[in-house]
């Protein structure tokens, strides 16, 4: 399949960016990982691409004493690769590392995978989880957002019309802070059958659990709830994973194993 | 340098040897790499993709939307007036009456169905081409689709292999009595042994089930069909298998004489199956290239390629197995239904497929009594094509978990059992239960080396160990391993005997190769059939290093192309390096006694006192190199005598096997995986093969056979599946919903050689290019059965996902 006919702009800085998006049809591209083989599909028909991937804005990264705000234009390999800091003790690049393939990688963007909002993807949980803050420009001004307010179900954000993800801050981690990990992949790069991140950072006074791949909203729990079973079934339940054994035991393993490594594995933040 | 004047002087002779590696040693056996290598890797391949001729229209395909309906109307904008064709644009008189594909079979009962270009009356399954766009691009063509407007009345669909067998299944073709287009059946001492059977202490009963699959070679299917006006002929340049069985189809399609057309291969990346077949589209194209006498270009995408098109292995069983109480198998009754989907394919036909169901289900084991009964459905899916293995993966499958199934009812080692039942070699020649004559080989040592390899003893101690973690660790934490085995044997290259009973609109027979020394003493090698990764533009060569001692880096190996080469029914059916090779040698051979005898005279010596060495005539005294001697026949024939043989240097020559029922390459395979119950992944941590394919032409290129075939049978058994809706509409229409193995899922494989030559081919070579496809499905599920038998899980569905497997895990009361 052929993409059907669009308009191409490349703007030269983020204001112009946010004029064009505000011209009827238009959205915004960033890597195209998502966005390119659902123009080929004619799945997404926009009247103009604006392709954001490249401006300054959106390529700065900036490292403060609490945290490092990326642009959101930062690639999954430039993180994978260490070529910007990492609050995170090492979370980052390995989450990095872990996603599709280093072509995709190559030109994914962390602020793309947001956008796109794939339940599934590992940046919507891994940001859930570490607490990011999405940074959000508007001609209107900016704002900010939690992952789970930016992203209320399957590729469906509270993004405005005329309104892209700028950057993402990711707090810095206590050096005690513990972290778990794991997705249930058909094979390497696939998109996850069921995905779960912790982070424990008791000096944060944080226990996150935030459980990914569920076709709806993230599921996030906090506190005692993580390690509560009966807890984690009626989460479950509410996004209907439960009405699937087969579907349930998946998910259920999973956080059990994110839990499981989460008690052992310390960052180094 | 050779004397003008011809007068020969063998000190004089131009070296005919490389710079590394001596003609001698790069014949039949040595692991010479591939020549085509470096074309392929550097991308100076030339593919379809990479083809465009001036004034070319590029073709796109409005598709049925749904499974199974009636056309009710067909509404085309003006505009495109010339630009868009239905089949009554191309059937009709003024289209010149284009014809039904039609492959027919002469087996009693076949029902036959004709599948036109383009749909008439009726669609039989999502994603048939209905209308026919051309454009100057692809993109535009498709923007040109969204305009076409076609009214159906919807039909009930059949998307089940049993629903469409169903009483009150809506029919697809409503002239038959039901969805079948032919029942297959044997019965060999069956009946009479029911008694004896009745009695026997072991009886086991296995729904099996091998899901659809897409045959996803890296290059789709593609073609551009160009009407040259200065030789009037059509010239379709298509990515195919068999360039001149593709001829032949459209030749009686177009109503054409076949010396009117010209079909090419140019590089082809992969076929398996999916490329040996006359397409639609292909019909499509040529009929709108000479219409409008303009070159028409279609090149599938990956989504036509997965809803519509290259579609394989839908194979349904239920059997019952005998034993005694030493696993002995005393009988097998079958009945299977093979998805054919909703035509017969030309030229192999809906029932290639059930019919080897057949013939093949008893596999390597010499069973006593044997019935079975298979069913081509016709469904309303894209017709179904034989890949790779063809229906030995379904029955390699199918046989093996029977045989594991018999082992665990006996409480016997499933590898005893197996050795207590393959066909041994003190029976060789065999002719099995269905008549299947097995050349030569000891299919009992095969397995027996398997196990050696594997280290059974070892890995029996790993499971007990995590089987004991199992109990005490925290359930997610632990793997448990399993130890599978599976043995098969592949008939290649049958000829004749074999074919012209089926009576399918192609029978191989004899199979010829053209050979042409140049004036410079080189060869070019033209053969019929096409090299689309079998590496014969290097085997082939070997070959003819082996008669002539010409290096094969000097020899052209030209294929694929109906205008050059002699007719053949081109590569499939592991016949390439048996047939195209015997033919080779064949040319060779008689390319022989013409250098001798061109050399006899130049050497002055008798006729019978030359011989061919390293690419020279060598007499008693002195010898003369091929390049002295072709520049004198073609350049200084003052230089012969009056009586030299004409017919020169440029000859076609044949071979035909002396038994032509074909080779019986054979392996065993071995897997061990880990398995996480609770989750239902599974790791292959180690995979053996053991494999007889006689002679080996090049052992290195059998291996690169044997990889590549493994790949895709692990696709088969873990990843691989063509799903479809209530309404037949197909669930995977790119690759995140089909998923295909990948490096990251290829796990180590080690191969190891058994060489039995074979009786009856030319170098006791035997074809091998299906097998690794057929065993891994049935050695990875048996492997998987083994780790999961202690939580009491048997699975028999292809592909084993780690959902089926979670969901048998928690049928059988596994805790989550």
């Amino acid at each position: 399949m052929k993409a059907a006919r669009f308009d191409y702009h490349r703007p030269a800085d983020l204001t112009a960016a946010l004029t064009g998006l505000g011209a009827a049809g238009g959205k915004p591209l960033s890597g195209g990982q998502s966005l390119g083989p659902m123009l080929n599909l004619r799945l997404a028909r926009p009247a103009a691409l604006v392709d954001v991937g490249r401006l300054a804005e959106l390529r700065r990264v900036e490292e403060r004493a609490d945290g490092v705000l990326y642009g959101a234009a930062i690639t999954h390999a430039e993180i994978e690769d260490g070529a910007v800091p990492d609050p995170t003790g090492g979370i980052l690049p390995a989450i990095a590392s872990g996603i599709a393939y280093r072509a995709v990688r190559n030109r994914g963007t962390m602020g793309g995978s947001l956008a796109h909002a794939d339940p599934a993807a590992d940046w919507p949980t891994t940001l859930a989880a570490l607490g990011a803050i999405i940074h959000l420009t508007a001609l209107t001004g900016p704002r900010e957002s939690r992952v789970p307010d930016l992203i209320r179900g399957a590729f469906d954000t509270t993004l405005e019309e005329g309104e892209i993800i700028s950057g993402i801050f990711v707090p810095r981690l206590s050096p005690d802070a513990r972290w778990g990990y794991r997705k249930s992949c058909r094979k390497v790069g696939e998109f996850a059958e069921a995905m779960a991140a912790v982070l424990i950072d008791p000096p944060r006074n944080i226990a996150r659990l935030v459980i990914g791949a569920t076709e709806t909203r993230h599921l996030v729990l906090e506190g005692r709830d993580i390690e509560d079973s009966a807890v984690l079934d009626a989460a479950l339940a509410g996004i209907g994973i439960a009405a699937d054994p087969a579907r349930a035991r998946l998910f259920r393993a999973v956080v059990a194993d994110a839990l499981s490594a989460a008690q052992t594995s310390h960052v180094s933040a | 340098m050779s004397a003008p004047n011809g007068v020969l002087n063998g000190a004089d002779s131009v070296a005919d040897h490389p710079a590394a590696g001596s003609p001698s040693t790069r014949g039949v056996g040595a692991p010479v790499r591939r020549k085509e290598d470096a074309r392929l890797l550097e991308g100076r391949g030339r593919f379809i993709g990479d083809m465009r001729f001036p004034g070319q229209l590029e073709a796109a395909f409005y598709r049925s939307p749904i499974a199974h309906g009636r056309i009710r109307a067909i509404h085309i904008p003006d505009h495109l007036r010339g630009r868009a064709f239905t089949h009554a644009d191309m059937a009709g008189p003024a289209g010149g009456g284009v014809k039904d594909i039609l492959a027919r079979t002469g087996l009693p009962g076949f029902r036959v169905s004709a599948q036109p270009a383009l749909a008439a009356e009726k669609v039989r399954f999502a994603g048939e081409p209905v209308v026919m766009v051309l454009a100057e691009s692809r993109a535009e063509a498709e923007d040109l689709v969204e305009e076409i407007e076609v009214v159906f009345e919807e039909l009930p669909a059949n998307h089940d292999i049993l629903g469409a067998v169903a009483p009150g299944a809506a029919l697809i073709h409503e002239d038959w009595p039901e969805n079948v287009f032919l029942v297959s059946q044997a019965e060999r001492n069956f009946e009479a042994s029911r008694a004896m059977l009745d009695a026997a202490p072991v009886k086991v009963t296995r729904t099996v089930r091998t899901a659809r699959q897409c045959m996803a070679p890296l290059e789709g299917k593609g073609c551009i069909a160009l009407f040259e006006r200065h030789v009037e002929q059509l010239t379709l340049w298509t990515s195919t298998q068999m360039p001149h069985i593709v001829r032949s189809g459209l030749a009686e399609c177009l109503g054409l004489e076949e010396r009117r057309i010209r079909v090419v291969a140019p590089d082809v990346g992969g076929g398996f199956g999916w490329k040996g077949l006359l397409q639609p589209e292909e019909v499509c194209c040529a009929w709108a290239a000479l219409r409008l006498d303009r070159p028409v270009k279609w090149l599938e995408d990956r989504r036509e390629h997965l809803i519509a098109a290259a579609n394989c292995r839908e194979h349904h069983y239920v059997m019952t197995a005998w034993a005694d109480a030493q696993g002995r198998i005393l009988g097998l009754d079958a009945r299977a239904h093979v998805d054919a989907g909703a035509y017969s394919v030309y030229p192999f036909s809906a029932c290639l497929e059930g019919a080897q169901v057949v013939s093949n289900l008893p596999g390597p084991y010499d069973i006593p009594a044997y019935r079975c009964t298979a069913l081509s459905v016709c469904s309303n899916k894209p017709p179904i094509v034989p890949y790779r293995g063809v229906a030995r993966t379904g029955v390699c499958t199918a046989i093996e978990f029977m045989v594991e199934a018999v082992a665990r009812a006996a409480g016997l080692d499933p590898v005893e059992v197996r050795l207590r039942n393959l066909v041994r070699p003190e029976q060789m020649p065999f002719r099995s239960i269905t008549g299947k004559d097995f050349d030569m080989g000891d299919y009992p040592e095969s397995l027996r080396r398997a196990r050696e390899m594997i280290g059974e003893a070892a890995v029996r101690a790993r499971q007990k160990a995590s089987e004991a973690k199992g109990e005490t660790a925290r359930e997610t934490d632990a793997r448990r391993i399993g130890l599978g085995y599976a043995v098969y044997c592949e008939q290649g290259a049958h000829g004749t005997s074999v074919y012209h009973g089926w009576g399918i609109p192609m029978v191989p027979g004899f199979e010829q190769c053209g050979a042409r020394m140049t004036p410079d003493g080189t060869l070019e090698i033209r053969v019929g059939n096409q090299s689309h990764g079998q590496s014969m533009e290097t085997t082939l060569a070997q070959i003819a290093c082996e008669i002539l001692g010409l290096d094969p880096e000097r020899v052209n190996v030209v294929h694929g192309d109906t205008a050059l080469t002699p007719y053949s029914t081109g590569t499939w059916g592991s016949r390439s390096a048996v047939m195209a090779g015997g033919a080779v040698a064949s040319a060779c051979e008689a390319m022989a006694e013409r250098l001798k005898g061109i050399g006899a005279h130049l050497l002055q010596a008798p006729r019978d006192a030359v011989r061919i060495e390293a690419a020279q005539v060598v007499g008693p005294q002195g010898s003369v190199s091929f390049r002295e001697i072709a520049h004198t026949f073609y350049r200084a024939p003052q230089n012969l005598p009056a009586d030299a043989d004409p017919g020169g240097l440029d000859l076609v020559a044949g071979y035909r096997p002396t038994v032509d029922t074909g080779t019986f390459s054979y392996a065993s395979h071995a897997a061990v995986v880990a398995v996480t119950p609770a989750t239902g992944e599974v790791e292959i941590l180690d995979y053996v093969i053991v494999e007889d394919g006689g002679v080996l032409i090049n052992p290195m290129v059998v291996d690169g056979q044997i990889y590549g075939g493994t790949a895709q049978g692990i696709g088969t058994a873990l990843y691989e599946e063509m799903t479809y809706d209530a309404n037949g509409q197909p669930l995977a229409s790119t690759f995140a919903d089909y998923l295909l193995p990948g490096a990251g899922e290829m796990p180590p494989v080690r191969i190891a050689h058994m060489q039995t030559p074979s009786p009856n081919t030319r170098f006791g070579q035997k074809g091998i290019g299906e097998g690794g496809a057929i065993a891994p499905p049935a050695a990875i599920g048996n492997a998987i059965n083994d780790a999961l038998a202690g939580l009491g899980v048997e699975v028999t569905t292809c592909p084993m996902t780690p959902r089926r497997l979670r969901e048998a895990l928690a049928g059988a009361g596994s805790a989550p």
